[in-house]
């Protein structure tokens, strides 16, 4: 393939895009410009985008289209914000996320990459993109939504086994990463299980963060507006106490 | 009456750093040579003395008095409020370091019929008081106010406009205000010195032909000079004597307060600035802390006290005004901050002092916070005003850049809610606000009235057809705009005509230079109502529906459009359009005194009055909806999240907007970040960006919605709950109800 061969093929990927906000505030450092990508696998019962989850629909795009929306936008991102991929699920579209992240590091644009991980394989082709999309990416923020396999699969439909194998890949090549915790009483909330969880996370030498998300109830109505079945109704979210104490057994500092 | 200049080892300016200052009244080249700008954290302040706390709970009892009885706990009937009109008066005379009320007693109303006789009597009858009739007799029969001398010449068309709300604020019964007097000529040189360069100013005023402006102008300087004799008997009243400078601290924030006490006594002005006074007064503190004879509680207890008399100020106002701007506001706007011509930033331990009563005293409306913001500020002073906004909701943001070099100073502040103005020598003529989202429908109806069905514009041919196309719109838009400007000029060169003959602000004057640099502020309101429905016309189809007389009541919209607030390039450039059109259409115009024109897009809390006189809008507002403040995007229009519509206000151009262009902005605490010290950086990067893209203007709230939901049902429990609304602060209680939901409806910028 010549050069412009190349750069032609490069223009044509497109992104399954579900929309933008033009000002993320808590999706990794600083003021973030955030696209919110089409097509998930996970059916996680807290999921509050389950508009999301649909594969293959969302406006196509490509990663000098949404460059070109994000950068207006530079000017509030100070010396810590940037661009944050979150979804749906990315690592479903690697190749696009490569394409905008190329784009962005050459303009010193810090990247951020918003995953469940769930995709993630060391099989290719898969690995080979996820390599390189990790050249391009400055920080990942990687949900665990569960330590326990069972649970994990009964949640989310899949199993965590990669999921944690990601994690060790991040760690073994040095990858910043923020790891996440939905907080769902009942669900998410076993004490084992957050030690469980804060024992592995200690294993791992590349985690600059661990944030505890309390689960909240705002996306319930998308779910009666698509006629999906919510399958949390009546639970509530964590209280304060709820929250503090799952962060003390991961042990965060605050 | 010749005085010496004091020289610098008198023991008012010693230690000063000499310069121009010292031969002519200059301020700015004081402040310049003499400040110290100041690098560091918080860290250094003091918390409120024993004094400060008891003084602040006798002022909040008093103003939650003052609610619970409906506004006034006490109001002069009889004495017409001059600059030595009343004795001295005091909140508790043996622990106030700074002293002086505008009346007698603490929170009591002055009587100020000199704006107009009817606007004192209405209001002084809607609290069930009435005047005394030998003022109304003289105030009716032998001394003419400006309210019956602009009726006097007002014409038809003026008249109508302002019945059918098409122009509405018109300061024709009360003070125009937004003059911001230089205070600190006072502290700096005494009076004795500033009267004798009014005397000689009056000897160098015309060249001996006795021309109607040579008249005027040696009228006006006769009434200054008269006005700071005033000054100096009201002060010695209290026991000081202002003929001379200041000779420490709290003399300068005693004498810079007995000018503004001066000022409010003279005038009840929409606005009464107290300027740009922290590198001045930090100047006189750090003297006197070196010289020992002030400690660093002691300065915080003097900034404390002053800002408390900020606090204190208030005007009687009718019903209807305060449906207009809730909340008694008088905009005594305190500018801090903002970077010098010669690049240092002008932020100094003062500006933190003036911060800091925010902590000490709790958060109030007043003075009216104004930061003069530069991505070039400190770094520490910037998380530090974003904390006070995140905790408190009282501050806002103005772009220091634009400002600057728009108005050639450093030595400029803000005037009333947003407008700058250069403090020795600026002065603006201002007034009300041009409906354009009424214009739009004036352009459709012909200029018939959509709800008083009269006849109001000029009787261009209607749109007749069922749809409305947007080369017809355009063509008929044009016509109703040329009406309305010279209509809005018009009536604001006969409002300030006589503002200067019957009301003339002589204590300001007395205070500025004798040689003025005058604007003519004019002002839009609905501007997103009539971009998003101009848009309609031209991207959609929008159909009329009329009523039995044949008049456009209500559109039916098919199809979508790009909507203002979402950095779309196709509405918002209707929207900077229509500031440039309307700002060409009214220069064409005579301005008063030679006024060079600047406009505004900015409404206070009267988007809701605005909104309730106009009928239904093609952009899907109904009628009677509130409009949107200021430069805002229309409620429900923002879709691509708050910095889209952030970059969309930025797009109207300051150079065309130069009285300012207001963005109010709420955004819900766990958006903006995790913990304080997110959140804090995320708003000093978000308020960094808006300036950097050439925002002049944001309000910040920093609210959830429960949070005024529960105020509203428990007002008791919140009874200092301020927050933002356009270009001032208000406690939420004192809104009323249709305000307090209209603010409750705005959009609050989250995400899940």
């Amino acid at each position: 393939m010549t050069t412009e061969q190349k750069e032609t093929n490069h223009h044509t990927i497109l992104g399954c895009i579900h929309s933008t906000e033009s000002f993320g505030a808590v999706d990794g450092p600083g003021i973030r410009f955030v696209v919110f990508v089409q097509g998930c696998r996970m059916r996680c019962m807290y999921c509050h985008n389950p508009d999301t989850w649909r594969i293959g629909t969302g406006v196509r795009a490509t990663a000098d289209q949404v460059l070109s929306e994000a950068l207006p936008y530079r000017s509030f991102w100070g010396s810590d914000g940037g661009i944050t991929i979150s979804g749906g699920e990315v690592l479903l579209q690697p190749e696009f996320a490569i394409d905008l992240f190329t784009q962005a590091k050459k303009l010193g644009i810090h990247t951020c990459l918003d995953t469940s991980g769930q995709p993630f394989t060391r099989q290719q082709p898969f690995f080979v993109m996820f390599k390189e999309l990790m050249n391009v990416t400055d920080l990942l923020l990687v949900d665990i939504k569960e330590i326990d396999p069972e649970k994990h699969r009964k949640l989310t439909g899949f199993d965590n086994a990669n999921i944690l194998d990601m994690c060790r890949y991040l760690s073994d090549i040095g990858k910043p990463v923020w790891i996440r915790h939905v907080l769902v009483p009942g669900w998410t909330d076993d004490n084992k299980d957050l030690i469980a969880l804060g024992t592995f996370i200690k294993t791992l030498n590349n985690v600059e963060r661990v944030e505890v998300l309390p689960y909240h109830t705002l996306g319930i109505e998308k779910y009666h507006r698509l006629g999906i079945r919510y399958r949390l109704e009546g639970t509530e979210p964590p209280t304060e106490q709820q929250i503090q104490h799952a962060e003390r057994l991961l042990n965060i500092r605050n | 009456m010749a005085v010496q200049d004091p020289s610098l080892t008198d023991p008012f300016w010693k230690g000063f750093q000499k310069g121009s200052w010292q031969n002519e009244i200059n301020v700015r080249d004081f402040i310049i040579r003499n400040y110290t700008s100041y690098d560091g954290n918080e860290s250094f302040l003091e918390k409120a003395t024993e004094a400060t706390a008891t003084l602040n709970n006798k002022l909040l009892a008093l103003k939650m008095k003052e609610r619970e009885q409906g506004g006034v706990i006490g109001a002069d009937t009889k004495t017409v409020s001059t600059i030595t009109s009343h004795k001295p008066g005091y909140l508790d005379k043996n622990l106030e370091k700074i002293v002086g009320l505008q009346t007698d007693r603490p929170l009591k109303k002055a009587l100020m019929p000199f704006g107009g006789i009817r606007m004192a009597k209405d209001a002084l009858s809607s609290y069930g008081l009435e005047i005394n009739p030998d003022v109304d007799h003289i105030f009716t029969d032998y001394r003419k106010t400006h309210n019956q001398g602009v009726f006097d010449v007002y014409d038809k068309n003026m008249r109508k406009c302002r019945h059918n709300k098409i122009i509405t604020g018109l300061p024709d019964a009360y003070g125009r205000g937004r003059l911001i007097a230089d205070f600190p000529r006072i502290a700096l040189y005494g009076i004795d010195r500033l009267m004798q360069q009014k005397a000689n100013d009056f000897d160098n005023s015309g060249d001996g032909e006795m021309t109607n402006d040579t008249i005027q102008l040696r009228e006006e300087i006769t009434e200054q000079y008269r006005a700071l004799n005033a000054i100096k008997k009201m002060a010695e009243s209290y026991g000081f004597d202002l003929s001379r400078p200041a000779a420490n601290a709290r003399e300068a924030l005693q004498w810079i307060y007995f000018g503004y006490l001066a000022a409010i006594k003279q005038q009840n002005g929409a606005a009464m600035s107290i300027g740009r006074i922290d590198a001045f007064i930090d100047i006189y503190i750090e003297r006197d802390l070196q010289l020992g004879v002030l400690n660093e509680q002691q300065a915080q207890e003097l900034v404390d006290h002053f800002t408390m008399k900020l606090r204190m100020v208030t005007f009687i106002r009718t019903p209807e005004y305060n449906a207009l701007f809730s909340g008694n506001p008088i905009w005594a706007t305190l500018s801090l901050a903002g970077i010098a011509m010669d690049g240092r930033h002008m932020v100094t331990k003062s500006s933190y002092r003036f911060l800091n009563t925010l902590a000490n005293m709790g958060p109030a409306p007043e003075p009216n916070i104004t930061l003069l913001w530069s991505e070039r500020l400190p770094k520490h002073f910037k998380n530090y005003a974003a904390r006070v906004s995140i905790e408190s909701s009282t501050v806002q943001y103005e772009n220091d850049e634009l400002m600057r070099n728009q108005w050639g100073t450093d030595y400029y502040a803000i005037a009333c809610c947003v407008s700058a103005q250069p403090i020795a020598d600026g002065m603006q003529f201002f007034g009300a606000r041009a409906n354009l989202a009424k214009a739009v429908l004036y352009t459709i109806n012909g200029g018939v009235d959509e709800i008083t069905k009269q006849q109001v514009g000029p009787a261009y041919e209607p749109i007749s057809g069922d749809t409305i196309t947007y080369d017809e719109f355009t063509k008929k838009f044009d016509p109703i705009i040329d009406w309305l400007a010279d209509t809005y000029v018009n009536s604001l060169n006969v409002i300030h005509y006589m503002h200067d003959k019957y009301y003339y602000e002589s204590a300001q004057m007395a205070l500025k230079n004798t040689q003025l640099n005058r604007t003519f502020a004019t002002g839009i309101s609905g501007l997103s109502v009539a971009v998003d429905s101009i848009s309609a016309i031209k991207y959609a189809a929008v159909h009329i529906i009329r009523d039995e007389d044949g008049v456009a009541v209500d559109y039916k919209v098919d199809g979508d459009y790009p909507k203002y607030g979402n950095n779309d390039d196709r509405a918002d450039q209707i929207a900077v359009d229509l500031v440039k059109k309307f700002y060409t259409k009214m220069n064409r115009h005579h301005l008063y005194r030679g006024a060079k024109l600047s406009t505004s897009v900015l409404t206070i809390t009267s988007n809701v009055v605005y909104g309730n006189n106009t009928g239904s809008t093609p952009n899907g507002r109904r009628k009677g909806q509130p409009f949107a403040p200021g430069a805002n995007p229309y409620y429900g229009s923002e879709t691509h999240g708050a910095l889209a519509s952030l970059l969309s206000v930025a797009k109207l151009p300051y150079k065309y907007a130069t009285d300012g262009i207001s963005n109010t902005f709420a955004v819900t605490p766990s958006t903006l970040g995790k913990d304080l010290q997110s959140r804090s950086n995320t708003l000093v990067n978000m308020i960094d960006g808006y300036i950097k893209k050439d925002g002049h203007h944001l309000n910040i709230n920093v609210l959830s919605r429960d949070t005024l939901i529960d105020a509203q049902k428990h007002p008791e429990q919140y009874p200092t709950l301020t927050i933002r609304v356009s270009g001032y602060c208000v406690y939420f209680a004192d809104l009323t109800k249709e305000q307090q939901d209209d603010v409750i409806s705005r959009t609050f910028h989250k995400n899940l």
